[in-house]
């Protein structure tokens, strides 16, 4: 509270507060300018992730408990260095600023700038300005850039600037109280304007106000500059505005340039006597002396790969105790409920929904390991250093710097590594990343992988310590990984950009990560995946477990007698009579009918009828093939990796040779390799690129693509 | 922005500094990426530092109004500077 009375005018101003319902407030500034850290300090818990349409970005708001009576809407805008969008997610901005009759249009806007980075944050905040929108600034970090010879006369800069500047250190939480202050003052508009607007311009401007009601020349300008980007312009509008600016001979890339120098022009006067810097650049030199060794061409690549392999490690390893945690309380869940009730209903309450929930939240643990690393790694502004090291090799690729961390976290699971596509700016880097990274091979398949090979490739070594069967897995890794980057040279070619690929941003000098920032993402990641791409998977094992657990008819009634029939004849023991009708129960369910339905289309890639179940029910889960295969060949659940080889192994085909070839197994370990058998990604993908155009385009090419692949080996190998 | 495109030929651009090297800008080739870059502070004579470079020598980074800016060589091309 104190530090309101070092600001002039804000307490001497009195004001009747803020009297609407709710106070719409917009959040917005530089990246990099502690807009985040802002945004959770004002909401904390209380934030909601929703969607701007048309574009991946995220819409986040949140409630802020101004006074205990007063509450604020605070909508987090994506961060940005000027009203001139340069990407897609940008464009949000533009669309919600330029339209007043907009249910989110604010009637504050935060703009929060680096105070170690002054000048250029404040191009933004002079756009904002002229557009006469109540505005305040957020100076983050004060306290650092003091300590870095950056002298900051606030009150001079409130002065010039016309509007509230509260000096804070958001990390730390410093200043909010002050903010939230101001924040319930009825604040208007400064009265300073920034950039005038060129005389010749203004009978367009004119034009302009008149027909869209406007009272603001900048305001006008805008709607010249994006007359093709403003989504809440009709067609006839758009229209009318190409034929004015035809006439008015407006060129909008010139004008734009001559306006940014304009401005910089405009701020560096103000500046003058505003910012004194005494010594500079003291964490600037700590983080270039930090850079010689974390991007040295020999060690930055050690030590990033040495990061990578410990998140892979952590989310392979780690998260597998919490995984198996819930597993567990899965199964203790649905047998108590099994031994207390029972019913139809108590099975699709417990082998449908409880089973499906259990494999969302089975995705939690790996999802919240790799996103804590992810946030470090941005919080600590290295990321922008991997982005700096890989971005030649991966350009090639049609991939980004950035692409790496989605690829290598597919290795371990393909969910959480779509989801960490999001730090890639460009769409179309980022559309590409996410289409190819399930083409890694993922965790889940690995079952599919060691009964397979154990199966078919002999337990050899060869020079004393190569396994055979290991450099067989090995080579499966491998077939993942090039599939993954031709297929996103492939894409390269055919998606078209929507948007200039640029490098040009800011390298952001290193810092201690904000916990809070940390948990926020976390929390807010496992939400999202939760809440959203887990209706998607429960939905569709819902309606898997009903194909594989009922028939048409009395079917399984008959499949049952059938059963207890041969286990007589065979004298078979109470759990092997247990499998056998399992086994023929399955066979004559909706996923059987399913199997032998679409056996002939399989038979070329060496697969039968009984196969064709095990592809259906594995699109709940690739590693549910293994559970499949147990119970049809009457093998039972609890069995381990020998047993099941054992079992397969005796199989037989039509001519009493063993059924299980090379080939087969070969054709089948490829078909896993490449097929998109896995409901949770697709559900992620539709989530994360906001439709199911792209899931689909992701399961017919990975499935024609394993159908093929499959088709060849098994022609190599038999 | 006015000159023509021979006299442009021969100018030194950002790419060609050493590491530690400074130049000033005189002016931006490329008309829509010239937008992206002044917005970063890339304005006509202010001055402007090779910091380093990717261990392949491509992205780079440099300083400008006392902040690191990282872009690609094809960028720094076309940020042209003072003789």
């Amino acid at each position: 509270m104190t530090v309101v009375t070092t600001q002039p005018d804000i307490s001497q101003v009195e004001r009747p507060p803020l009297q609407p319902a709710v106070a719409k407030i917009a959040l917005i500034g530089n990246p990099n300018s502690g807009k985040t850290s802002l945004f959770n300090q004002l909401t904390g818990l209380n934030q909601k992730v929703g969607n701007f349409p048309g574009v991946t970005v995220d819409k986040k708001t949140g409630y802020s408990q101004l006074t205990p009576k007063l509450k604020a809407q605070i909508i987090d805008l994506p961060g940005t260095y000027s009203l001139y969008p340069k990407s897609l997610d940008e464009r949000v901005i533009i669309d919600l600023l330029y339209d007043p009759q907009s249910a989110h249009y604010p009637d504050l806007v935060i703009v929060t700038a680096d105070a170690s980075n002054l000048k250029r944050n404040l191009l933004l905040f002079s756009q904002l300005a002229d557009l006469q929108i109540p505005a305040v600034l957020a100076l983050n970090m004060v306290d650092v850039a003091e300590q870095e010879g950056v002298k900051i006369d606030i009150p001079a800069l409130h002065k010039e600037l016309g509007v509230p500047v509260i000096p804070m250190n958001a990390r730390k939480g410093v200043g909010v109280a002050a903010l939230k202050i101001v924040m319930t003052q009825q604040l208007e508009p400064t009265k300073t304007t920034f950039f005038e607007v060129p005389a010749e311009l203004q009978p367009l401007l004119q034009n302009i106000k008149s027909r869209f009601g406007l009272k603001n020349d900048y305001l006008a300008l805008q709607y010249a500059h994006h007359n093709k980007s403003l989504k809440f312009l009709g067609e006839e509008d758009v229209a009318w505005l190409d034929e004015q600016l035809e006439k008015a001979d407006f060129h909008s890339n010139a004008l734009q340039a001559d306006e940014t120098i304009a401005r910089y022009t405009r701020i560096n006067g103000m500046l003058l006597d505003v910012v004194r810097v005494e010594k500079a650049e003291t964490n600037e030199k700590f983080s270039n002396r930090l850079d010689q060794i974390l991007t040295h061409r020999v060690f930055g690549y050690l030590i990033f790969f040495t990061i990578l392999f410990l998140i892979f490690q952590a989310i392979f390893a780690w998260a597998s105790y919490p995984m198996d945690l819930i597993d567990l309380g899965i199964a203790n869940l649905n047998s108590l409920i099994q031994q207390n009730f029972e019913g139809p209903l108590v099975n699709l309450l417990t082998e449908g929904v409880i089973a499906g929930l259990g494999g969302v939240l089975i995705f939690v643990p790996q999802i919240a390991i790799l996103f804590a690393f992810i946030a470090i790694l941005e919080e600590t502004g290295y990321m922008a250093r991997v982005t700096f090291m890989m971005d030649k090799i991966m350009r090639k690729f049609g991939l980004n710097g950035k692409s790496v961390v989605p690829l290598i976290s597919g290795v371990a699971c393909a969910v959480p590594a779509v989801m960490s596509a999001r730090t890639i700016e460009n769409w179309k880097d980022r559309m590409i990343t996410i289409f190819v990274t399930p083409l890694m091979s993922c965790s889940a398949r690995i079952p599919v992988y060691t009964v397979l090979i154990a199966l078919v490739v002999p337990d050899k070594y060869y020079l004393g310590f190569l396994n055979l069967q290991g450099l067989v897995l090995m080579g499966l890794y491998v077939i993942g990984f090039l599939a993954a980057i031709f297929s996103a040279l492939l894409l390269k070619t055919i998606l078209k950009a929507r948007e200039r690929s640029y490098f040009i941003m800011e390298f952001p000098v290193y810092k201690m990560p904000r916990w809070k920032n940390v948990g926020m993402t976390i929390l807010e990641k496992s939400k999202a995946f939760v809440f959203e791409a887990g209706k998607v998977i429960v939905a569709v094992s819902i309606i898997l477990w009903v194909l594989a657990s009922y028939g048409p008819g009395n079917n399984f009634e008959q499949a049952r007698v059938q059963a207890l029939a041969e286990a007589q004849a065979q004298n078979l023991t109470e759990v092997q009579t247990e499998n056998l009708i399992a086994s023929h129960q399955l066979e004559s369910s909706y996923a059987g009918l399913v199997g032998r339905a679409i056996e002939p289309a399989i038979r070329p890639l060496g697969y039968d009828w009984k196969i064709g179940i095990a592809l259906l029910t594995s699109f709940a889960a690739r590693e549910v093939f293994v559970g499949t295969i147990s119970t049809i060949y009457s093998i039972g659940e609890e069995e381990n990796v020998s047993t099941i080889k054992e079992k397969l192994m005796a199989e037989k085909d039509a001519n009493g040779d063993p059924f299980f070839t090379p080939a087969r197994a070969f054709s089948l370990m490829i078909f896993y390799l490449f097929a998109m058998q896995c409901v949770s990604t697709l559900a992620i993908v539709r989530r994360e690129t906001k439709s199911w155009t792209w899931p689909m385009a992701q399961l017919l090419y990975m499935s024609g693509l394993a159908y093929v692949m499959a088709f060849i080996t098994y022609q190599i190998f038999s | 922005m006015r000159k023509t495109v021979e006299e442009q030929e021969g100018q030194k651009s950002v790419r060609d500094l050493k590491i530690g090297e400074q130049g000033i800008i005189c002016c931006l080739k490329d008309p829509e990426m010239g937008l992206k870059l002044l917005e970063m502070g890339c304005i006509p004579g202010t001055p402007v530092k090779m910091n380093s470079r990717a261990p392949f020598g491509d992205p780079i980074t440099i300083i400008v109004n006392n902040y690191t800016l990282s872009l690609r060589l094809d960028e720094a091309e076309t940020i042209l500077l003072k003789q």
